[in-house]
């Protein structure tokens, strides 16, 4: 059955190609814990994929009872975290998520560094790779002030004052941060944007180019 | 396309790409790295996909033992809350802290010392040229990445252990008094205001939450004595020491609760 829808979509669109480059590229013994154990440092990117297809998927599901306005927000969350079934495991696997995110990107980012695989001719590779941390670390800002509790508010208050003290630029950072002259609806507004659909946008089309990379080039070969 | 030569041409779809010079910089084919090679699919994903399905059971079973925090609603009046950023920002939000990173300084804090090193860290590549890979054989990248690495965990530490210090200077909990007391209600109530350690559990108003038993009618069970002990010493899920100044006011507390019957 699946092999004639295969073979009826194959004949049109010659689609094996495709995922025959995914699933046949080869795993060299020196990335394969399997043979070394120390090679589990080279995990650290997948994982990081791993934990970001999990952040998509559980906001998601976040997005279908969270309400981005100031005087729902917190109580759209409580009533998720505290009434819904499941919810409490929804909210935690994001919560608890975007923290793993990070320390596993910033694992990865060591590994690479301290193999010295962002060297020729992986450069480009690298520069990517700064601008997903540079992504997450803004996922991780904008994220923490939706639940519109008192941490989420005054840590983000802070957050914006110091973009405000930057010389310069910094007023109009601080002004397109807050949409406006203060902390308020129009602030939560435009995080929930910048934090569901711009960066996630941005997060996916530099991943995208992170792999096609890595295909292309291959992976750094042993040390 | 005349004048040039069947073979220069490599066909990709229905285009005409000239070909390419010398190959590409690394062959993207791993039959020259010696060793056990094992394809992608099935092989090593099956393998890959079971330790995911292992971690994400054991990460279920965290989000469920730890729900995720959600204090009060925000409140932008209420100043005397001490703000923390999520705990990856700490290092940066601390190095604001010292003299010569804050104040007239600010700017220090703010763009020389992280620009700089995410500059170096964005450029590493082309400062650090050779061709080999070691980390011994390259110590002065190295060096300074084990240097950041330093500053980054100190700072880290210095964040958590000031905040701590810091709460437990304003009388614990997180925040100031979530409850409004009028100026003449009992030395008692105005007490219990302060205690956010002992609401977080049994709720501003008492009333209890999940675990932890309502106080509504604590004085039709126990008496003054037996509270101040189970405040002391714990009781049940409930850890001892929680409760945040002095002994008279401890009492005080406990002949409060023990009226509410
Ligand atoms: C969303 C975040 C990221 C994801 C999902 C990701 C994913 C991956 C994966 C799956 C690999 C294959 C090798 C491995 O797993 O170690 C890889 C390689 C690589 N990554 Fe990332 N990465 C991310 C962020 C970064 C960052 C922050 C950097 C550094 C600035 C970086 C630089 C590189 C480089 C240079 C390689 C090639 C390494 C080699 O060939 O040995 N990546 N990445």
């Amino acid at each position: 059955m699946f092999r004639r829808i295969y073979q009826w979509l194959d004949e049109r669109l010659n689609i094996g190609p495709l995922w025959r480059d995914l699933a046949d590229h080869e795993v060299p013994e020196h990335v394969n814990p399997a043979h070394h154990f120390s090679a589990f440092v080279y995990c650290f990117g997948g994982l990081t994929f791993f934990i970001t297809v999990i952040q998509i998927l559980s906001g998601m599901f976040l997005t279908m009872y969270y309400v981005p306005d100031i005087l729902n927000a917190y109580q759209s969350v409580k009533y998720l975290q505290n009434e819904v079934a499941f919810g409490v495991i929804v909210r935690g696997m994001h919560h608890w998520g975007a923290s793993l995110v990070i320390v596993m990107m910033f694992l990865h980012t060591l590994r690479v560094f301290f193999t010295g695989a962002y060297k020729s001719p992986r450069e480009m590779n690298w520069v990517v790779g700064m601008l997903l941390f540079f992504v997450m670390l803004g996922l991780g800002f904008t994220g923490y002030l939706l639940p519109w509790d008192q941490k989420a508010y005054w840590a983000t208050q802070v957050g914006v004052k110091i973009a405000g003290s930057v010389p310069l630029i910094g007023p109009y950072i601080e002004t397109f941060l807050k949409g406006g002259d203060v902390l308020g609806a129009q602030t939560l507004a435009r995080f929930f944007a910048i934090h569901v659909f711009f960066l996630p946008g941005v997060l996916l089309a530099l991943m995208g180019v992170h792999f096609i990379l890595i295909r292309r080039q291959g992976i750094s070969g042993p040390l | 396309m005349a004048g040039r030569h069947e073979k220069d041409v490599e066909y990709v779809g229905d285009s005409r790409v000239i070909k390419r010079r010398g190959g590409p910089l690394t062959p993207p084919d791993y039959t020259e790295f010696p060793g056990k090679t094992e394809p992608f699919y099935p092989n090593f994903l099956l393998k890959e996909w079971m330790i995911a399905v292992v971690s994400l059971v054991a990460f279920l079973v965290l989000t469920m033992a730890h729900p995720s925090p959600l204090e009060a609603p925000a409140n932008p009046n209420d100043t005397s809350y001490t703000p923390l950023p999520d705990w990856y920002f700490f290092f940066l939000y601390q190095l604001l802290k010292y003299e010569y990173t804050s104040g007239p300084y600010t700017v220090v804090g703010t763009i020389l010392i992280p620009g700089l090193a995410f500059a170096a860290l964005l450029l590493a590549p082309w400062l650090d040229r050779g061709p080999k890979r070691r980390p011994k054989d390259r110590p002065v990248a190295t060096s300074l990445m084990l240097l950041a690495l330093a500053a980054i965990v100190f700072l880290t530490w210095a964040a958590v252990d000031e905040h701590q210090k810091h709460m437990a200077s304003q009388g614990g909990g997180s925040g100031a008094p979530t409850v409004e007391v009028s100026p003449d209600a009992p030395e008692g109530e105005k007490i219990w205001a302060k205690q956010t350690t002992c609401q977080g559990c049994h709720g501003v108003d008492l009333k209890g939450s999940g675990f932890a038993p309502s106080l509504e009618h604590v004085g039709s069970n126990l008496s003054q004595e037996q509270i101040v002990d189970i405040i002391k010493n714990g009781k049940g899920q409930m850890p001892p020491g929680q409760f945040q100044g002095s002994e008279e006011e401890l009492q005080k507390l406990a002949e409060w609760l023990a009226q509410k019957k």
